[in-house]
């Protein structure tokens, strides 16, 4: 078996309050095969974000990762890293595409100097050559180069959240995480940009990590599925198999609560 | 739109224009429907594509440029204020973000009151109470827990019912639901639609529901409008629509409603039709053609 490239054991994660922790991650242990898109579904406040934050090591006080968690990157333990080797393992080895992705670009900088920013940074590249790749990875996700010299503003938000992605991209990483990358966007441009990131992890080689709480879509796009429920992971299993044969009871109401499109309508009792 | 009882509130070739010369843009051109007592009408399209102007026109946020609104069959002009009091106890609308929607500064009690107070003055502060408590009971929240609350002491769903409860205060025979659960959890999304459908049944409301979820539009209503680009381009009873569309942006709008019985790897790219569909579709096209009863399109130019 080949090694994950992320393979997360025991995660424990706990806010802790003036009275009480909260207990946002319970002991939850999953892998992702090089290549596969997975899917972490739940609803607000199950620990998805959490999780996410945690494998970028994203997290401050008051949020603390317990003892006997374990998360690997491609073999290597990402809590026991130091500053500088964070600095590297960010958008190199992980990239992380946040919820509203499409306002995290700086206002009063152009798209060419966003890119430069990360290449100049972690590549050492110069402006010419960082201006050559932002092309290339503009073109990736469909965006004509012209668009270098924009501010974001110009941008509409899909196009916005596709610079991003392409941002994300620029360092070839190893996996890519989206924590609901296209909430706040049409179901249209929704459907555009999740295309293009299915066929570019499957010509890159990236693994993605994505985190929505729309259970279709999820199906839709994911090899594996991880469903949460307060903070702990309950199924986790093919995509198609979630789908049809659901066996926690709570998968099983989830999907008796998402209204259908064609055939027999869903009966309508909450979970 | 055919229907067999008289209709509370229609549109009849309805535009509005922003913007003017070579940069107008039409938010909305001739649309024309109509709501019935006892039925939902939903009104689908993404964004941008001039629902919410649709909303605001009903709302009489906005003056039509061209056509009118009818209300119970009479024609409303630029009337006094009096007659716009008497509209805003029959039309009222739930807005999309429960989180905005309320005073974060008041109580539950405090928004349900007002509605009562400025369009039901008879009432006495004992009978405002009671009817508070009624409203509260009919959107399923305990009036004793939940009315001395502040907005964000409660869920977003909880928020939701407030602000149904509060649109419901004035007794109203329309309302207008803006993406009313766009911001919802999935699990809590289906308690607000349900409640959405029992309104209509027992009080026999007219609901417009605005969306750009088809799949929950079919939950709700019986029938569905497809809008683009201010121009309502399919439209008809809702099984008639989503089980045989005819124009290719309702087709496309369809394709693109998260189905898991289609994941990606077997559909392939449906989108390469995309920019000329939205680019024909956004054409003007005064003909209408009916492709089955209570089931109309608006061509696409080719």
């Amino acid at each position: 078996m080949t090694t994950p490239v992320l393979s997360v054991r025991n995660l424990s994660i706990d806010y802790i309050g003036a009275e009480q922790d909260f207990h946002a991650v319970r002991n939850v242990s999953f892998d992702i095969a090089p290549g596969e898109f997975f899917g972490l579904a739940g609803e607000s406040g199950c620990g998805k974000s959490t999780i996410a934050f945690a494998v970028s090591r994203l997290h401050r006080p008051p949020a603390l990762i317990r003892r006997g968690s374990q998360i690997l990157v491609d073999g290597r333990d990402v809590l026991a890293l130091d500053d500088e080797a964070l600095r590297s393992f960010r958008w190199r080895e992980v990239a992380m595409v946040f919820q509203s992705a499409m306002n995290s670009l700086n206002p009063v900088l152009t798209i060419e100097a966003q890119f430069h920013d990360v290449l100049r940074t972690h590549a050492g590249l110069s402006r010419a050559q960082s201006r050559a790749r932002a092309a290339e990875l503009l073109e990736l996700v469909d965006i004509s180069p012209d668009r270098l010299s924009a501010y974001p503003h110009q941008c509409s938000g899909g196009m916005r959240q596709r610079i991003v992605i392409a941002i994300c991209l620029a360092l070839h990483p190893k996996l890519l995480i989206m924590d609901e990358p296209t909430t706040a966007l049409d179901v249209v441009v929704q459907r555009e940009i999740l295309q293009r990131i299915d066929r570019l992890r499957k010509d890159l080689g990236f693994s993605v990590l994505f985190i929505t709480h729309d259970l279709s879509l999820m199906v839709q796009v994911s090899d594996r599925i991880g469903v949460m429920l307060e903070g702990e992971l309950i199924e986790v299993n093919e995509a198609r198999t979630i789908y049809r044969t659901p066996q926690h009871p709570y998968t099983q109401r989830l999907w008796a609560s998402m209204p259908r499109l064609h055939g027999e309508q869903i009966s309508g009792t909450a979970p | 739109m055919t229907g067999d009882t008289a209709p509370i509130l229609a549109l009849d070739t309805v535009s509005k224009v922003f913007g003017r010369g070579d940069s107008a843009v039409y938010a909305a051109r001739s649309v024309s429907f109509a709501l019935r007592p006892g039925r939902t009408l939903a009104l689908v399209g993404e964004s941008g594509s001039g629902k919410t102007t649709a909303a605001r026109l009903i709302m009489r946020e906005y003056q039509p440029d061209a056509g009118q609104l009818l209300f119970r069959g009479q024609p409303i002009g630029s009337s006094p204020v009096s007659s716009l009091r008497a509209y805003r106890a029959a039309v009222q609308m739930v807005f999309q973000d429960p989180f905005a929607s309320l005073n974060p500064a008041h109580t539950v009690r405090y928004h349900l009151e007002r509605p009562l107070r400025l369009h039901r003055r008879d009432l006495t502060r004992q009978q405002r109470l009671t009817a508070i408590d009624e409203l509260l009971a009919r959107v399923k929240l305990d009036p004793a827990l939940v009315a001395p609350k502040f907005p964000h002491e409660l869920s977003g769903g909880q928020r939701q019912r407030i602000s149904i409860a509060r649109a419901l205060a004035v007794s109203p025979e329309v309302i207008v639901a803006d993406e009313p659960t766009s911001m919802l959890d999935v699990s809590v999304r289906l308690g607000i639609l349900n409640l959405l459908n029992e309104m209509k049944r027992e009080l026999g409301l007219a609901l417009l529901y605005i969306t750009h979820d088809v799949a929950t539009a079919r939950y709700v209503a019986e029938d569905i409008m497809v809008m683009y680009a201010g121009q309502i381009v399919e439209w008809g009873a809702m099984e008639s629509v989503l089980g045989n569309p005819q124009h290719p942006y309702t087709r496309l709008l369809l394709s693109v409603v998260p189905d898991p019985d289609r994941r990606f790897d077997e559909i392939g790219d449906e989108l390469g039709r995309v920019d000329q569909i939205r680019r024909q579709s956004a054409i003007a096209q005064p003909e209408i053609r009916e492709i089955a009863p209570n089931h109309f399109l608006r061509p696409m130019p080719e």
